[in-house]
């Protein structure tokens, strides 16, 4: 694989000028306009260039054959569960209230560490659902539920 | 005398009984974010900003200061005690300071960091005020064509200072001015790259991105190291520091308050950089270069008192000039245009109180931070046993909240979620989130001075190079830009950010 030496550098070219390509494509439909009287289109534009021609740059870099030898390590896990939890309050908290989606969010979110346990996670999602119901709905008068809204949400 | 007359105005401002609570609110928050490693200033401010709404924009201002600030000074608690920096700005103070500790001399290492930070927040403060006036006078001269000149070399500063590659930083900038025009354009009122979703006509959601691409993204990134945090507390005796520490140290900190204040006033220094500055300038001109690493009480004197020096004197750009210096000064205009209150040179003029204000209070807030501290590091150290995996759903959960609590919107949390994604990626790819923020800041502002510059010189573009202070500007980020790819520069800039 002497094509790909810096799979990091590689990917990262290629993510701006993916980028710069979409700001090229979709400002299409601005005015441009001249440099003394700039339209919508103008700005994008000139900004999606330089990030096609940054990213090519860096892409011919990683290209080098002295290019260091560098493979970003991925590790996707963790930011999922984490933003599985996160999505789940998401989707909860309006229907079921702060009370239940908040210990979801925590419970999920504990699946991350490496270090689970069980009683621990359950404990610190249901102390934490009612923390956040004092601090943000009672304290700082945020519009959720704090129950679910079928046994009348309790605001 | 108009500097204490505009310093009495500042006293009188902060010591009101809210403003001076939420000063000691602000510095207790800043504190504990700051003991705990794995939480920095900048996804803390960014959640408790929805909080700050209802608040008076001084209020808010000080509380979200005193974040900042009490973060550098609770960083320096973990890094002596548990060799762990609690915040980057204490990368530094780990070397000697924890040395000190394991040489019984805990306390001593604590006491002369919060002494030194507190002289260095004075110098810090004078300064402000006496160089914030006149920089604000010679903005006001600005025309567009300066703000753009400008813009592009906080930027270009923002690049300099970033780790790592220099195309990747240049790169993530420019895609962070693209994310920041996100919206409806001022002008025309074109909504660009909306795609007829209204959350989005008002462009993305400041706290919400922050929120993914610095909370979720870092809490993400920490999960992967899979050993256990550790907590070794060295213990702590006398907090009382002998006649031959202090004689010590006594130069450290007032060199470093020196180098702290300056570097905090160029864009893209502060606290981080202040105190690299700090430890390099000690050991050089040290008569015993050897101890250093040993346990060198200036060690951790010099670099303390310089990135405090630099936290507080980094708002000067942005209380002047509205530049965002750094992440955290970032957030700060992403606050005062939540205010209603467009950041630059006007606001000495339209709201000293504002200003002066705040100025004061950094100074009362250090006062709260050395009586505060020094006798809460028993709950710190007892803070620091909590693990990692009962702290971060938390951190979680309330970032989500506070997500979605910026606008009361769901919409904010899914952004939130879309920006964790892709702050994991660019984490990955070696491209530092820090220039997307400044540009993500500064692009519509960049994009209407461009504009208005262009307009006034019917589309010329010498116009930037053709007006003195102008050209001097660009002429000095191109230096920058080209001294940073300089392979000799590259070096030791990657030695000095090795230490992370």
């Amino acid at each position: 694989m002497q094509l790909m030496r810096n799979p990091k550098d590689m990917l990262a070219g290629l993510m701006f000028i993916a980028f710069g390509m979409a700001s090229l494509v979709i400002s299409q439909d601005y005015t441009l306009g001249t440099a003394a009287r700039m339209g919508p289109g103008y700005f994008p534009r000139l900004l999606g260039i330089l990030l096609v021609a940054g990213g090519a740059l860096q892409v011919l870099l990683s290209l080098r054959v002295n290019a260091e030898v560098e493979r970003p390590a991925w590790h996707w896990r963790p930011l999922l569960i984490v933003l599985v939890g996160v999505a789940a309050f998401m989707g909860l908290a309006p229907h079921l209230g702060v009370i239940l989606a908040g210990f979801v969010l925590v419970f999920i979110a504990s699946f991350a560490s490496a270090e689970f346990r069980w009683k621990e996670a359950l404990i610190s999602g249901a102390v934490q659902g009612v923390a956040a119901v004092l601090v943000f709905i009672y304290g700082l008068g945020m519009p959720l539920p704090v129950w679910p809204i079928f046994i009348g949400g309790g605001q | 005398m108009d500097i204490l007359a505009n310093l009495a105005l500042g006293f009188g401002v902060a010591f009101t009984p809210i403003n001076l609570g939420y000063a000691f609110l602000g510095s207790l928050v800043g504190t504990l974010i700051g003991v705990l490693p794995g939480i920095g200033p900048v996804a803390t401010i960014a959640m408790l900003l929805p909080i700050t709404y209802g608040l008076p924009t001084v209020t808010a201002l000080i509380m979200l200061a005193g974040i900042y600030y009490g973060a550098s000074y609770g960083g320096s608690t973990t890094a002596i005690l548990v060799n762990l920096p609690g915040e980057m700005s204490s990368v530094i103070t780990v070397i000697d300071g924890h040395q000190m500790a394991r040489q019984g001399r805990a306390g001593a290492a604590l006491c002369i960091a919060a002494l030194g930070s507190f002289f260095a927040g004075t110098v810090a403060t004078t300064v402000i005020a006496a160089f914030a006036p006149p920089l604000a006078e010679v903005a006001l001269k600005f025309d567009a064509a300066e703000y753009f000149a400008l813009m592009v070399l906080g930027l270009v500063s923002a690049i300099a200072l970033a780790q790592g590659s220099v195309l990747k930083a240049v790169l993530m900038a420019i895609l962070g001015l693209l994310f920041g025009i996100i919206g409806t354009d001022v002008n025309t009122g074109t909504s660009r790259f909306a795609f007829n979703i209204p959350e989005l006509i008002d462009g993305i959601g400041f706290v919400a991105m922050t929120m993914g691409l610095f909370a979720f993204a870092e809490i993400a990134t920490n999960l992967e190291k899979t050993e256990g945090r550790h907590v070794m507390t060295a213990k702590i005796d006398s907090l009382w520091i002998t006649w031959k520490e202090f004689k010590q140290s006594f130069g450290a900190i007032l060199r470093g308050s020196a180098i702290g204040s300056l570097l905090g006033i160029l864009p893209g220094g502060g606290a981080t950089l202040s105190s690299f500055a700090s430890y390099t300038v000690e050991k050089k001109i040290s008569s015993d270069p050897s101890r250093f690493g040993k346990g060198a009480i200036e060690g951790v004197a010099g670099p303390e008192a310089a990135n405090n020096a630099g936290a507080q004197t980094s708002f000067i750009p942005m209380l002047t000039l509205g530049i965002p210096s750094n992440a955290v000064m970032a957030l700060m205009v992403g606050a005062l245009i939540i205010h209603d209150i467009q950041p630059g040179p006007q606001i000495m003029t339209k709201t000293p109180e504002l200003f002066w204000g705040l100025i004061a209070s950094m100074w009362i807030g250090n006062v709260m931070l050395v009586i505060l501290n020094l006798p809460l590091i028993g709950l710190w150290v007892k803070l620091l046993s909590v693990p990692y995996r009962l702290l971060y759903p938390m951190i979680v959960l309330c970032c989500t909240i506070g997500a979605y609590s910026a606008n009361n919107n769901m919409f904010d949390v899914g952004v939130a979620i879309a920006f964790g994604i892709a702050g994991y990626v660019f984490v990955k790819l070696g491209c530092e989130p820090a220039p997307f923020l400044l540009g993500y800041i500064l692009g519509p502002m960049l994009e209407e001075n461009l504009r208005r510059a262009l307009v006034l010189s019917r589309g010329d573009y010498s116009v930037f190079v053709t007006r003195p202070i102008s050209v001097v500007m660009l002429a000095i980020a191109a230096v920058l830009l080209v001294v940073t790819v300089l392979p000799a520069v590259r070096k030791t800039r990657d030695t000095v950010f090795q230490e992370d």
